[in-house]
């Protein structure tokens, strides 16, 4: 496919997904809204795990630290010094973070940093442990980060965590987010800096030796991913309005981690159709938990079930589809044209086993 | 900080590690063969626990044969668990297996949610163990000391089963290559099986003897001490049950030490482990025994 072709054929889905943002914002209820900003800031994170983990190989259980970080900077920098002052009771806020304040747009973006800078500090030692001792390691980080915010409470405000978090993020910022999200993974990953990511993942020794350099690539992947963490996180700051140290528990890097392996490790495809998938099956149980009746027969809610039927789900998925939906395969623009002309090419040749 | 305190936080901690230690060697034994970490686990831990609250409850049996049928139980659930969750995926991606643990892990603990229900259940613990004995002037609950008899006891039988025994020899044989093992006629999957009822059965002691500490139980329960087992298990080098039994000492030590003496950072406690794993590793990447892997390209 041309590139002219290819430009136009993206200009026009973008116009488009504007559009159906546009219908959405004005038509939907609050819950649907709800769920799709959720399932847009899902992908977002499950695509930045995607970079590090399925394109670059390295196994990173730390995502809920980036994504905890983001959104404690986020959520410091855009409440107003009015809801600062009633927030921390206990402990007042320390002298910085009391003035502080910033856009949506630039909170966001200096959550993300924040997120990368760290990435970058403690990826330089971290990095050099592989496969599950990098996991262990990256988990590791991720709980010592929900055990400051737990404690800091002169920044964090400790367990009671901060509230009344301005509600701006909407369908325009997260699935923006997501877009921008993607085109920047996508540019990434098929550009050189891709090709030695993906040598590392397939083989850190001889990746080397080609010379590719492991701590440079590594390290960067680990602050790209980290980034989108963050913002990812911000995103969720300002969507929950309210954050504390449990929403950031290793499950949440779980759950994460759940869409990137459904979806396909190391397709960006994957992760967003398992995000968007995963995220509203979990929604949609949530009935299960609230009384009902059947049959005539009341039933009072049960706490749980919701995940035990969600285990099961994933339980099966993960066990019929060992490689993920979409394996190493992306449905981008050419995935579609070559689908296209396969179908094009079976049609004809069918019609002429016909037509004899 | 007087000597009497001093015994008494190290007791504490002895038997706090010594119960990480069981807990890890779960851990460390299936990681050694299957290269999984099997993060449900903390969840068998908790259902030896409930399975012993509901024997004792329920049935109103002895506690010794409640501890005994639970733990057998326990055992084969780690079985079940194995043949249901992880068997139809030994030739899959090894984060395929990963994400089917974590799967188990939210069914098990939700399904305890659901069943159990989420209220903590206070643990009747056996006269024997809850009274107080008194050495040199410190009292102390006579069960610190029994966990880590028990502890101990558990070891040697596991040592005496590995080193000394021929499933223990399957085990270390898949452990080293499980192609060649293969070869040589060892049944996996028995072994496997095998496996995982020993790791079972020492997370449910484990799971009892935490449950009598603590004299409660609730069916989130099994996570941290999961998480700071497996921990243990990585730090004294994963796949070693020498080192595993080293990690979890060090860990239970340390923690207790670390509230002990800097009680002001009593709220740091559970960042300690990681924090001193992440630099343990950073020194030896593969733990305190663990061997090195070797590189190919």
């Amino acid at each position: 496919m041309g590139r002219r072709k290819k430009r136009l054929i993206t200009l026009a889905g973008l116009a488009l997904l504007i559009l159906v943002i546009w219908w959405a914002q004005a038509n939907l209820n609050s819950y649907t809204l709800r769920i799709l900003n959720l399932a847009a800031i899902n992908i977002i994170c499950a695509m930045s795990l995607n970079l590090l983990f399925g394109f670059t190989g390295q196994f990173s259980l730390g995502h809920a630290g980036f994504m905890a970080v983001g959104a404690y900077v986020t959520g410091l920098l855009i409440l107003p010094e009015a809801a600062k002052a009633n927030i921390f009771i206990l402990d007042p806020l320390t002298w910085p973070f009391t003035v502080l304040s910033a856009p949506f747009l630039v909170a966001l973006l200096a959550g993300g940093a924040v997120a990368a800078l760290i990435a970058v500090v403690i990826g330089f030692p971290v990095l050099r442990l592989r496969g599950d001792y990098l996991g262990i390691a990256t988990l590791g980080f991720a709980e010592i980060v929900r055990v400051l915010a737990n404690n800091l409470t002169t920044v964090t405000n400790g367990a009671l965590g901060l509230k009344d978090i301005p509600p701006i993020s909407n369908l325009w910022w997260t699935v923006g987010g997501a877009v921008i999200a993607y085109a920047v993974i996508k540019r990434i990953i098929t550009s050189s800096y891709g090709r030695a990511f993906m040598a590392i993942r397939e083989n850190e020794v001889a990746a080397e030796a080609m010379g590719v350099s492991l701590v440079y690539y590594k390290t960067l992947s680990f602050a790209v991913s980290a980034f989108f963490a963050g913002v990812g996180g911000g995103l969720m700051a300002s969507l929950l309005t309210t954050i504390n140290p449990r929403t950031f528990v290793f499950m949440l890097t779980f759950n994460i981690l759940i869409m990137v392996v459904v979806g396909g490790l190391g397709s960006l495809t994957g992760s967003i159709v398992a995000g968007l998938i995963l995220t509203v099956i979990m929604e949609a149980l949530r009935p299960l938990e609230s009384p009902m009746v059947i049959f005539g027969r009341y039933i009072p809610g049960i706490p749980g079930m919701r995940m035990v039927i969600f285990a099961i789900i994933l339980l099966i998925a993960i066990l019929f589809l060992k490689q993920g939906i979409f394996g190493q395969r992306e449905l981008d623009l050419d995935a579609m044209a070559g689908l296209y002309r396969k179908a094009r090419a079976r049609l004809a040749s069918g019609q002429k086993e016909s037509g004899v | 900080m007087n000597l009497q305190m001093f015994l008494q936080n190290l007791a504490n901690g002895v038997s706090l590690g010594t119960l990480y230690a069981l807990i890890a060697c779960g851990y460390t034994m299936v990681y050694g063969i299957l290269r999984l970490i099997n993060f449900a686990h903390g969840e068998i831990f908790m259902l030896g626990a409930y399975f012993i609250y509901y024997n004792i409850l329920l049935f109103a049996l002895p506690w010794w044969l409640a501890f005994l049928i639970a733990v057998g139980a326990t055992g084969l659930v780690g079985v079940a668990v194995d043949w249901i969750a992880y068997k139809p995926l030994r030739d899959a991606p090894r984060i395929s297996a990963l994400i089917s643990a974590i799967g188990v892990s939210f069914f098990v603990q939700n399904l305890g949610l659901v069943v159990f229900g989420g209220r903590p259940k206070p643990f009747p613990v056996p006269a024997f163990f809850s009274q107080m004995v008194n050495v040199g002037g410190v009292r102390i609950m006579s069960l610190t000391f029994f966990i880590p008899i028990l502890a101990i006891v558990l070891f040697l039988i596991l040592s005496f089963l590995i080193y000394r025994t021929k499933p223990g020899l399957a085990m270390r044989a898949i452990s080293k290559d499980i192609e060649t093992a293969r070869l040589m006629a060892v049944d996996i999957n028995k072994t496997i099986a095998f496996t995982f009822a020993i790791g079972s059965i020492l997370a449910a002691a484990g799971g009892a003897m935490w449950a009598m500490r603590y004299p409660q139980i609730n069916p989130m329960m099994g996570t941290m001490p999961g998480l700071k087992a497996f921990i243990a298990a990585v730090l004294g080098g994963i796949g070693s049950i020498p080192g595993a039994m080293l990690g979890g000492l060090l860990i239970g030590l340390l923690e207790i030490m670390f509230v002990a003496f800097l009680p002001a950072l009593s709220g740091y406690r559970d960042a300690l482990s990681f924090i001193v794993l992440i630099l343990i590793l950073l020194v030896r990447p593969s733990g305190f025994l663990g061997e090195k892997g070797e590189e190919k390209v």
